[in-house]
């Protein structure tokens, strides 16, 4: 085994361990845990507030078989368009005199949820609220109405004929796909990231760097941690999938079947999937390894993570831009960039058959985190260790003359 | 047994050729010059010091020589190679700062540090525990670093840097903070693996360290080397002072005595002159002394390193027999 990977694996064997035998890791794994149970809690109340909040209640004082009517219009539409786009009706017994007057009382009453009455009859239907003409309980309540004093005909009997995706729709739907995984991606990555900005923290505050930079290439260490950052999260989000194994079975029965089988289908999608969740994690990783490195302290390193946290959210930006037309500049663009390359080569699974494009990505991505690795060591020897001739520049063209002027050291 | 097999699959080496050699090393820090132009040759299997005050660029120089970092410029050949990594797993190295990863176990934080250096993890292991068995540490082999005391834990790094038997050691201030019998016992070590051919070099600022353990030394004094050779030669640099008592106050035999001689009551002393002590004796003799007491001693590396370095350099590097175990 060549020496630099030798290293390496040393490296990686000792942070692997260090990582999933602490007592932290436990609490990493359960981490998705917490904001599943706060979506679901406060999902729930949110849901709750909503449906009683965006679900307006109109009340009906016309004769009961004009309610009647009225009532069912409005249940068919709502088997047509969505229950929960519909205005729900209550009927109120119409006042024998002065609806006018039972109508703003009806508006006034505390604690009814009555957005609107309709009062009047059929044949000279009112609407009072807190509405303008235009308003949708208006229109709803008009199109009810107009359809309600149409002389009910036979259902027509509508023949369907099934096809396998129009070309449009397909494209729309793959394109959501991508999206998806692109999404997928960016979330993991973005939940990782932090860890990998304070990979060199212990070994600083240890003081083992010198041990170490002193036994193996600075490339190796960082090379090592990377990969026992990337093993741990694997781990994590093997971990994840598997406890939400009931979560799978739910979405099998709508969710993730729902979608379109990607371009490259669904082996290969997942395949690439992973590699790609791999490469964005490598790439970012080598990247924040690198920043993070130059950190002294914890301290340090939180200052870092805000502004690393929006340049991630920045090339996801990028990316996005793809997803829908991968053949656009923009689009190749992007792919090219070695960053977005992986967010935008997934989508790009989804929606295009081709599978060379993506080997030769990989390759490319590949070729980059071990650019990004080598110019972090070298940084990191420079900047962190002090290590080489000091060159600036912008001196680059005074030669070294500037021997006189240094100083010596203080005894 | 295993060096002696290192050694024979290192091959080239031959007793006579250096260690390490460093030519005209050169360090800067931004506009501050750390190292400047040090030179040194180191034989095998020698015990070699560096000394210097805190600050003179002893740690830089070795920081440089194994490669830790990259000088600005000059050159260096650590065992046969000009790249040091390149031979790490042949050298073993304490580092001025002790850092250990403190949830790791004894036995595994030695073992790690063998492994960075090419030794499998099992044979590290294995090694471990007898190192801090016969170091006394064996009950401590399968506990956390961190409950360990200091003085345990240097000895647990230390284990870590000899643990895959380096042909090459460099000790960076490896007395410091040991208590007296520890230091002793550190001696000890060195000389043990000196014995059993391991070329060793440390860095001290306690002259009576470099004085008791190392053949050969270097003098480091603001960024330079000051002077480079055996103790003998380092004491070699002074005559040996005389220190003379006579019964007579006056006579012919005070011709003998160099103007510059120091003179307390009732005694004299001063360099030895350039003619030896016969001449001195005789001419004593002759002029009616009535020596009673003579003595002629060789001065200390700390009076040599006073001449060489400089009675600032001497002054930061603390008294003359400092921390001695």
């Amino acid at each position: 085994m060549p020496e630099l990977l030798r290293a390496a694996f040393v490296i990686a064997r000792r942070d692997f361990t260090a990582t999933v035998l602490s007592r932290a890791f436990i609490f990493f794994l359960i981490a998705p845990l917490f904001p599943i149970l706060l979506g679901g809690v406060f999902g729930g109340i949110g849901a709750r507030v909503a449906e009683q909040a965006s679900k307006p209640v109109v009340a009906v004082a016309m004769a009961p078989a004009e309610f009647q009517r009225l009532s069912e219009v409005r249940n068919r539409l709502a088997r047509a368009v969505s229950e929960d786009r519909m205005i729900s009706f209550k009927y109120v017994e119409r006042a024998p005199d002065d609806w006018e007057a039972q109508a703003r009382k009806l508006l006034a009453e505390p604690g009814t949820n009555v957005r609107a009455v309709v009062y009047g009859w059929f044949g000279d239907p009112l609407i009072m609220g807190d509405l303008r003409a235009d308003d949708p309980i208006v229109r709803q309540v008009g199109l009810m109405l107009d359809e309600a004093q149409m002389p009910p005909l036979p259902s027509p009997d509508l023949k369907v004929t099934k096809v396998e995706g129009s070309t449009a729709n397909l494209s729309q739907k793959r394109a959501l796909t991508g999206q998806l995984g692109q999404m997928l991606l960016f979330f993991l990555t973005l939940l990782l990231a932090g860890m990998l900005l304070s990979q060199v923290i212990e070994e600083k505050s240890n003081k083992i760097i010198e041990v170490i930079a002193a036994a193996v290439r600075i490339d190796a260490m960082f090379l090592g941690k990377l990969f026992a950052m990337l093993c741990s999260s694997l781990l994590g989000i093997t971990v994840w999938v598997t406890a939400g194994a009931f979560a799978i079975a739910g979405l099998s029965s709508g969710g993730l079947t729902a979608l379109p089988v990607p371009a490259v289908g669904w082996p290969l999608f997942l395949a690439l999937g992973f590699i790609y969740f791999a490469m964005n994690y490598l790439l970012f990783g080598a990247v924040f390894l690198g920043i993070g490195a130059q950190a002294s302290t914890a301290r340090e390193v939180q200052t870092l993570s805000m502004p690393v946290t929006f340049a991630q959210v920045l090339i996801f930006g990028v990316a996005s831009t793809a997803v829908g037309s991968p053949g656009s500049p923009e689009a190749l663009a992007a792919a090219a960039f070695p960053l977005s390359s992986p967010l935008v080569m997934v989508a790009r699974a989804a929606e295009q058959p081709e599978v060379w494009p993506h080997l030769l990505a990989l390759a490319w991505q590949a070729l980059w985190v071990g650019l990004i690795l080598w110019a972090s060591a070298r940084l990191f020897r420079r900047s962190v260790l002090k290590s080489g001739p000091q060159r600036k520049w912008w001196k680059l063209g005074r030669g070294w003359a500037s021997q006189d002027r240094r100083r010596r050291i203080p005894d | 047994m295993l060096r002696q097999a290192q050694h024979e699959r290192i091959g080239g080496a031959s007793p006579g050729e250096f260690a390490v050699e460093a030519r005209d090393l050169v360090k800067d820090f931004g506009d501050t010059r750390a190292v400047d132009g040090v030179s040194l040759a180191v034989p095998q299997g020698a015990i070699y010091g560096l000394l210097g005050p805190n600050g003179a660029g002893k740690t830089t120089t070795l920081r440089c020589l194994l490669g830790i970092i990259d000088p600005s410029s000059g050159t260096r050949r650590v065992l046969g190679t000009d790249r040091p990594l390149d031979a790490a797993h042949d050298i073993g190295y304490l580092p001025e700062e002790r850092g250990l990863y403190p949830s790791m176990h004894a036995r595994d934080g030695i073992a790690f540090m063998g492994a960075l250096r090419g030794l499998p993890l099992a044979e590290g292991r294995r090694r471990a525990e007898t190192l801090l068995a016969a170091h006394g540490l064996g009950d401590w082999a399968k506990k956390p670093i961190r409950n360990l005391s200091k003085g345990m834990a240097q000895t647990v790094q230390l284990l870590g840097t000899l643990v895959h038997n380096p042909r090459l050691i460099v000790l960076d201030e490896p007395f410091s903070g040991l208590d007296a019998i520890n230091q002793g016992k550190l001696e000890v070590l060195i000389r043990e693996q000196a014995a059993a051919g391991a070329t060793i070099i440390f860095s001290t600022h306690v002259i009576a360290h470099a004085e008791r353990l190392c053949e050969r030394i270097a003098i480091i004094a603001e960024g330079k080397v000051a002077f480079e050779g055996s103790v003998d030669d380092a004491r070699g640099k002074l005559q040996p002072i005389v220190r003379l008592k006579t019964r007579n106050a006056d006579g012919p035999w005070r011709s003998v005595i160099p103007a510059g001689a120091e003179r307390r009551p009732g005694e004299f002393q001063f360099e030895l002159p350039k003619g030896g002590p016969e001449p001195l004796l005789k001419a004593l003799i002759d002029g009616a002394a009535g020596i009673e007491a003579l003595s002629i001693e060789r001065p200390g590396l700390h009076e040599a390193f006073v001449t060489i370095a400089g009675e600032a350099a001497a002054a930061a590097m603390g008294a003359p027999i400092e921390e001695a175990a």
